[in-house]
């Protein structure tokens, strides 16, 4: 039983409120990403789970066991460190066996565990050396090895690939994630790195001023963020959103955005009745949209102001009134600066969202509106 | 357009003109930096190479005016004078003992509050900082002499351990200090990563903090050595028959013949010179500039 269970948790600093009133749950074997910018309380709320900051209120419990306000060694967890904390005066080997030799375990069962680790780390040729001869990609690799052989059944890892240059973090990323998903601990992974977080994480819980604003797999965080600020945050580019104004044509509701109207789905009716005559966001990813070059009823014609070649696609940049549209391409598309293009927005790819709170506007919240 | 390629030569010339202009200056800017940094040096390598070159000529060099650049010939006749006179030895011997105590006690304070300092953000760190060095910014006279009292009536006066107690008052601050720094340049993480791989806090700091902390450690104790070594004033008012080193050498030394006094000289910078240059590093830490 390894179940992370984080409750009702406050934390926070003078005036500061790094955690407000978060709850949580890791099952077994899972995979939970804390992603969000800095500040916004992913930290505080890992160093929680890890005992390294006690909660101000809330409680967590790690397999069934209540571990609130016990100490970290009491915990049975690992830990990675974001500037991996490896101890410089001790060797390989010593760092990876530390918290065996703490433990108090048997020499030859020491020496099994982390020559696995170590193994399973590609750094078996390196267990004699100091930290201080080894590149910081090596380094990492300390840090995960004496995670790892600690064998405890939950991982805490805080922004563990941040300090790597890009494209070993990329080879890290893939290896890591393979790892973990062969030793099957719990991992909790704080990063701010949204890329990261999609590829890696079971289920990413995005975080902002200390509140998770969503937790879902990483494709429902995407397509279907719950929150302005979610679709902002993941995706490269963002979420589009475009403003457009709820006018009632007979039952149902349009969105006109200028002088083109969208028709949301029969599901949203409900939902949109508040929102009569006001103006709400249309969200919608840059490869949602269809590119035609001549008018058809359905698209919205926009003028393209930029044209980016990204190798594995062709950005463009179009205003719709006062809004900014991010609209991606096939490479070899033949669209050039100041061209004129229509754009066709396919319904269910859409996420309505409220232009105020920022919050999506679905037929489920009007559900339990209602 | 060809006529517009032959004008940028004519302008290149006012141009050459400044650009020699700006490179005199920068030399002459460059070259004043050196001047000044070669008088400073000067300033202190002098006295020092004539202390040196003093302690080992004979004692009709040293009498002789002007004096040679270097010792001809080279003699250790100063030097053994000066250590089989009366009382030298059981000066040193003093010295040793007072400036070994000052280093235990002062490092053995020095430690936990040091730790304290770099780690704990605490109600008053900045007024508790300010009020240990405000310790130095009192003229020794002004500390030494009420001390001398409160020991004469204790009965403490003359004793290389009352001195030592002294010399721990006024190296304190420095040791504190210096050993804050040398903790606050081990990051917390490490500490924390003990921690969660199943050490104690205590437990932590010793298998972790104090190994990595440990050659600063031994700067600090080193340099409050010097400082404990070098101190005369209050040598000289808490002591009257257990004299240290310079205190002895201080009382002496208008009864003295010059080849002793440049022999006193040297004796007492050769010990600090050589600590101070193995514990440059940690020293300039101190001050906040890391030169690894």
């Amino acid at each position: 039983m390894s179940e992370i269970v984080i409750e009702n948790a406050v934390k926070q600093f003078g005036k500061f409120t790094a955690i407000d009133n978060v709850s949580l749950t890791a099952a077994e074997h899972e995979f939970v990403v804390l992603l969000g910018p800095s500040g916004c309380g992913k930290t505080t709320l890992l160093r929680a789970v890890a005992g390294l900051g006690m909660l101000d209120s809330g409680q967590v419990t790690i397999g069934g066991r209540d571990v609130t306000y016990l100490p970290p060694r009491d915990r049975n967890i690992s830990m990675v460190f974001q500037n991996y904390a490896i101890f410089p005066h001790m060797t390989v080997f010593d760092n990876i066996a530390f918290g065996l030799k703490m433990r108090r375990a048997d020499k030859t069962q020491i020496r099994e565990r982390v020559e696995n680790a170590a193994k399973l780390l590609h750094i078996e040729g390196m267990l004699e050396r100091f930290p201080s001869q080894m590149s910081g990609g090596q380094r990492q690799r300390i840090a995960v090895a004496r995670a790892i052989a600690y064998e405890s059944r939950v991982i805490l890892m805080d922004e563990p690939l941040s300090n790597l240059d890009a494209l070993l973090r990329l080879e890290m990323r893939a290896e890591l994630k393979s790892l973990l998903k062969r030793l099957g601990a719990t991992t909790i992974y704080v990063t701010h790195d949204q890329i990261e977080a999609m590829s890696m994480g079971d289920r990413i819980a995005v975080m902002k001023s200390g509140r998770i604003l969503q937790i879902d797999a990483p494709t429902r965080v995407y397509d279907l963020p719950s929150d302005h600020f979610v679709g902002g945050f993941i995706g490269n580019p963002p979420m589009n959103f475009v403003r457009g104004q709820v006018q009632r044509s007979g039952g149902a509701y349009a969105v006109k955005i200028g002088d083109f109207t969208l028709t949301p789905g029969d599901e949203l009716r409900s939902a949109l009745t508040p929102y009569d005559g006001k103006l709400i966001y249309m969200g919608i990813r840059a490869e949602a949209m269809e590119v035609v070059t001549t008018p058809t009823t359905d698209t919205l014609p926009v003028t393209v102001d930029v044209v980016e070649p990204l190798g594995a696609q062709n950005l463009l940049t179009a205003r719709v009134g006062s809004d900014i549209l991010k609209v991606s391409t096939s490479p070899d598309s033949p669209i050039k600066m100041g061209d004129q293009v229509w754009l066709r927005f396919p319904l269910n790819k859409i996420r309505w969202m409220d232009v105020d709170t920022g919050r999506a506007i679905t037929a489920d919240v009007a559900q339990v509106l209602a | 357009m060809s006529a517009q390629a032959v004008q940028p030569r004519l302008a290149v010339l006012p141009n050459e003109r400044e650009r020699q202009r700006a490179l005199r200056r920068l030399r002459l800017r460059r070259a004043a930096v050196y001047i000044v940094a070669v008088l400073l040096a000067l300033w202190i390598l002098l006295p020092i190479w004539l202390i040196t070159n003093m302690a080992f000529s004979t004692p009709t060099a040293v009498r002789a005016f002007p004096k040679a650049f270097f010792p001809n010939p080279i003699s250790l006749d100063s030097l053994t004078f000066f250590i089989n006179s009366e009382g030298i030895l059981r000066a040193l011997g003093n010295s040793v003992l007072v400036a070994v105590t000052t280093l235990v006690i002062s490092t053995l304070l020095a430690v936990p509050a040091g730790y304290a300092i770099a780690r704990y953000m605490f109600r008053g760190r900045d007024a508790v900082r300010l009020l240990m060095l405000s310790v130095r910014a009192f003229p020794i006279v002004v500390l030494a002499v009420p001390l001398a009292v409160i020991f004469i009536r204790l009965g403490m006066y003359d004793q290389p351990v009352t001195l030592a107690l002294m010399h721990t008052a006024l190296t304190l601050p420095t040791t504190i200090l210096v050993v804050s720094s040398v903790f606050a340049s081990v990051p917390y993480e490490f500490e924390e990563a003990a921690q969660v791989f199943g050490c104690r806090p205590i437990q932590a700091f010793a298998t972790v903090v104090l190994p990595l902390a440990l050659p600063g450690i031994a700067a600090s104790a080193i340099l409050t050595f010097v400082l404990s070594w070098n101190e005369v004033f209050a040598a000289m008012l808490l002591t009257s028959t257990n004299r240290t080193l310079p205190a002895h050498i201080l009382y002496n030394l208008d009864k003295s013949s010059d080849p002793f006094k440049f022999a006193a000289a040297f004796f007492m910078l050769v010990p600090t010179m050589i600590f101070i240059f193995f514990i440059r590093r940690y020293l300039f830490n101190m001050w906040g500039s890391i030169n690894k």
